[in-house]
């Protein structure tokens, strides 16, 4: 079994120990980690489902824009994150694997570890308001 | 391999009777094999490897973990850096914004130091690592980013059959929130996986790190749960902690192991012990 590079564990340490939402994907856009914050808005729990490949998670939460429309993944901060490898911020509505309607704001920027090595990204959620 | 410890304690140098055993000469490693020669770490231990470094020898390759002055203070008394006969590359680790050449001019200058890099009769070949591999003679390097405050690599030294793993600096248990249990998730564990000897940060006891977490270093309970995990044959803890006496480290590895079982190895690393691992 390979290991994580040190900046991925370390932020992992970070999300574990933070009470908002946090998920930790790899370059590829493949979920390493989401804490307890973040089980709730996806209805799942890490301990039951461990890392998951971008083909899975994707597909766990429908985000759609104010009117119930499907919003493109280009559309989705993380997703522009890991395109660009830039930060990337936004809100939108998701129906989550436990049924629920949510809005949420999600900040996402990349994980680029010594001396330039860019290693995947992190994304926070906050449950926003409805607009 | 045949491998040297030439200063193993932590920190700050601590000379004195009651450090006699295991030594008071912060971070020197010495890896050799046919003629290639290697020194983990410029601690204070170096200047006595250099006095009594072959006479014939024309090149050596320092690495350096980090940048910490515990293992770079003993650069500047390393008296192969003053004969103009001896090639001397120093590697160490990439910061991502300033240059290692500037890095170490900071110690080489006044007012830490009087001697100038430039003022060295060969100035010494800078060579930059991160996540990587290279070959020096026979020997195998690959380095690798460890958790530690700044810059820190770990290496694995692997040369024919053997391999030998040095994290002098390392916590281990930081990164990992379910540590021992995560291999993928443990700072450290590529490089040491199934080494034949890893000398490994064991500076606090389990009650000294509750309170000193997220300074870079690991307790012995956690440097022994590591080296299972890895599986690795023959752990030497490393980094005694300068308050430590021989007395007060042999009684912390025989409490430890009243209730512990290993199945491999377990020793303190002690200044003037080589180890020979077979190619």
């Amino acid at each position: 079994m390979g290991q994580q590079p040190i900046e991925l564990i370390l932020s992992r340490q970070f999300a574990d120990s933070m009470n908002m939402a946090v998920f930790l994907v790899d370059p590829a856009g493949n979920l390493l980690f989401y804490n307890i914050a973040a089980e709730s808005i996806l209805g799942l729990r890490f301990s039951e489902t461990g890392s998951m490949a971008v083909s899975e998670w994707a597909t766990v939460f429908k985000p759609t824009d104010i009117n119930g429309a499907p919003l493109s993944p280009e559309g989705l901060p993380l997703v522009q994150t890991l395109t660009n490898q830039k930060p990337a911020h936004g809100s939108f509505y998701i129906d989550n694997k436990a049924g629920e309607k949510l809005f949420i704001t999600v900040t996402a920027f990349p994980i680029v570890g010594k001396p330039d090595r860019y290693l995947g990204a992190m994304a926070l959620f906050w449950k926003a308001k409805s607009e | 391999m045949k491998i040297t410890v030439w200063g193993c304690r932590g920190s700050l140098p601590s000379p004195g009777p009651e450090y006699n055993r295991f030594g008071g000469n912060t971070s020197c490693v010495e890896v050799e094999h046919n003629n290639t020669c290697i020194i983990l770490d410029g601690g204070s231990g170096i200047q006595r490897l250099g006095q009594y470094m072959k006479k014939d020898i024309n090149e050596l390759h320092i690495l350096l973990t980090h940048l910490h002055i515990d293992h770079t203070m003993g650069l500047g008394f390393f008296l192969p850096l003053y004969n103009p006969n001896v090639k001397v590359h120093l590697w160490g680790p990439s910061s991502g914004d300033e240059p290692l050449l500037n890095r170490l001019r900071r110690y080489f200058s006044p007012p830490l130091f009087p001697v100038r890099l430039n003022e060295l009769p060969s100035h010494p070949i800078i060579h930059e690592m991160d996540e990587s591999q290279f070959n020096i003679g026979d020997v195998t390097i690959h380095s690798s980013f460890l958790c530690h405050p700044g810059p820190t690599l770990g290496f694995r030294v692997t040369c024919g059959r053997s391999s030998f793993a040095y994290m002098p600096d390392h916590e281990v248990a930081l990164g990992s929130p379910n540590f021992p249990n995560e291999p993928e998730w443990t700072s450290g564990y590529a490089i040491a996986k199934d080494v034949d000897l890893l000398f490994h940060d064991a500076q606090y006891s389990s009650s000294e790190y509750k309170s000193k977490i997220g300074w870079g270093h690991s307790s012995m309970a956690d440097a022994i749960k590591f080296a299972t995990l890895c599986k690795v044959k023959h752990l030497a803890l490393f980094h005694h902690d300068p308050a430590h006496s021989d007395q007060k480290l042999q009684g912390l590895l025989e409490d430890y192991m009243k209730n512990t079982a290993c199945n491999f190895k377990i020793t303190l690393c002690e200044e003037g012990n080589s180890y020979h691992l077979p190619e």
